[in-house]
């Protein structure tokens, strides 16, 4: 990738993650500020009857949404990577013991110089199945982490393209961009089944409260108000993660195509798809939330080798065929004239 | 009074261009040598991994002697020119000592697969991933070098870019690559202890 391009990804990437935030902080301020609106539209209403019951005028909810959104956002910004490898269960490699760890430590320091990157801290994850993630804030707080299963089924070669696929999210800066996105979305996702959960239960008393407001003259505007409310929290974490499917299906191909530029190999790093693929069985340890971090889908193969239009919405990876394709074509461009094409 | 004011800021202009070439000649040069430094890191470690390889298998090869001494006499000539190399001066050279020392280290490890046990020993196998490895580095650093000393030499050739090159003192460095076709030749060293499964 020459410079101008890198810079270009490099940008957009920082602009997709400050988009990422502020629509994350305007949804939560919808919640909140919504929830205030709909609550003082029925309190006036009621109070206008000729009660002298309590009138919501002062928006805690939204004040409160909107703070704790701004927390989370922050936490996950600086504390999200932590978060991602603890929840994997991984730990780091700080003194090589077996063989295949002093190969992937080596292998790492390898691709930091090809990449001009500092070395990224290693972390290994307990699983059998061979898969490998990356994660971090900025080039300087980079994390790689492969499972035991990479360490042992790969050849040298292959470990290495893996490691140099990772590195390139690091230098492209999609860890950032894709670790708010695993945070946030897991966030959202916790949220929607808190509501579902009050729907179910505390729908009952809910109802009854709001039979005296529907007297009152803003009835229609309260409902309508209340049923987008209560759609847009839903929606929220579907919505999201076919944002954070979107975004990574794409980088993928760009991050196998500089990985190639950093080993000049790039049919090592098909071979190694090709054999992450064949092991079919799911990475039990990378939780659904962080499954776009990782090279291969961890949730089995059942969508990455099927093309399509559900493969296409739902799978967090492209078709692993197109993949090891697109980079059998550039080994031969390679062999051929000598350079590495940038993308294919 | 139109004219001066005109005047004035084409001085100004070309006062800043003259300050942000100079300054982007110099980022670059420093860059240039920052990769520099990398290889001659990397190359220390080759030369240091060496003895320790030829140290351990020494007593299972009494009779390979001239390959051990090919191989300690290509080092030894390798770290005399690295001590003298710069980017300006040498590079060329440097890269013919080190392709010669790859050569002789790949006839050494022909030997050393003759010897499973010698290889079995969890010595020589950890001793071999790190020559693999630093092999990678090398060439790894290589790449980073040639690229950043070939748009450091661009640069500073480029019109107007070769007016301001005096100033900060930009020279033309040399790029890391074999000119002698026969050291062309040399084969890809394959150390790698692992098998492809």
């Amino acid at each position: 990738m020459s410079d101008s391009n890198l810079f270009e990804q490099q940008a957009a990437n920082r602009r997709r993650s400050a988009i990422l935030v502020i629509v994350f902080l305007l949804f939560f301020a919808w919640i909140g500020f919504g929830g205030d609106l709909i609550f003082y539209l029925q309190t006036t209403s009621a109070s206008s009857d000729g009660g002298t019951g309590y009138r919501h005028v002062l928006p805690f909810f939204g004040i409160a949404a909107t703070l704790v959104a701004a927390g989370m956002a922050w936490y996950s910004w600086r504390k999200g990577p932590k978060e991602i490898l603890w929840a994997t269960g991984a730990w780091e490699l700080v003194e090589p013991a077996s063989p295949e760890e002093k190969t992937y430590v080596n292998v790492v320091e390898e691709m930091a110089i090809a990449s001009g990157l500092p070395r990224p801290t290693v972390w290994i994850v307990p699983d059998k199945d061979p898969n490998a993630f990356a994660t971090g804030t900025d080039e300087k707080s980079a994390h790689v982490a492969v499972t035991e299963g990479l360490l042992t089924t790969l050849s040298r070669d292959e470990l290495q393209a893996v490691v140099a696929h990772e590195m390139a999210h690091i230098r492209n800066h999609d860890v950032k961009l894709m670790t708010l996105l695993a945070a946030l979305v897991g966030v959202l996702a916790l949220i929607a089944d808190g509501t579902w959960r009050v729907l179910w239960f505390g729908g009952g008393g809910r109802r009854g409260r709001g039979g005296g407001g529907k007297k009152g003259g803003g009835a229609p505007l309260v409902a309508i108000l209340l049923v987008l409310w209560v759609i847009s929290i839903i929606l929220a974490p579907v919505v999201s993660r076919l944002l954070a499917l979107a975004v990574s299906r794409k980088r993928e191909f760009l991050a196998d195509a500089t990985a190639a530029q950093f080993t000049r190999n790039p049919a090592a790093l098909a071979s190694a798809l090709r054999t992450i693929e064949d092991a079919s069985a799911p990475t039990k340890s990378v939780k659904r939330g962080t499954a776009h971090l990782c090279i291969a889908d961890p949730m089995g193969r059942r969508l990455t080798h099927k093309q399509g239009v559900v493969a296409n919405l739902f799978g967090t990876h492209p078709p692993m065929g197109v993949r090891i394709a697109r980079l059998r074509a550039m080994a031969y461009a390679h062999e051929k004239t000598g350079t590495i094409p940038e993308e294919i | 009074m139109f004219g001066s004011i005109f005047f004035l800021v084409v001085v100004v202009v070309i006062i800043g261009w003259v300050i942000s070439a100079y300054n982007k000649l110099i980022a670059l040069k420093g860059d240039t040598e920052n990769a520099w430094k990398q290889i001659d890191v990397q190359l220390k470690r080759r030369h240091d991994l060496i003895p320790n390889l030829v140290e351990s298998v020494k007593g299972a090869m009494e009779f390979e002697k001239e390959t051990l001494e090919a191989v300690i006499e290509a080092r030894n000539q390798a770290v005399n020119i690295q001590a003298g190399a710069l980017p300006t001066g040498g590079v060329q050279q440097l890269a013919a000592a080190e392709a010669a020392l790859s050569s002789a280290l790949s006839r050494l490890n022909v030997v050393v697969e003759r010897y499973p046990e010698l290889k079995a020993t969890t010595n020589v196998g950890q001793l071999q991933e790190e020559l693999t490895s630093t092999e990678n580095r090398v060439s790894f650093a290589r790449q980073l070098y040639n690229d950043t000393a070939t748009t450091y030499n661009v640069k500073q050739q480029q019109f107007p870019w070769n007016m301001v090159a005096g100033m900060a003192k930009a020279a033309k460095v040399e790029l890391w690559e074999i000119t002698d076709e026969t050291e062309r030749e040399v084969p890809k060293v394959d150390l790698s202890m692992k098998s492809k499964q």
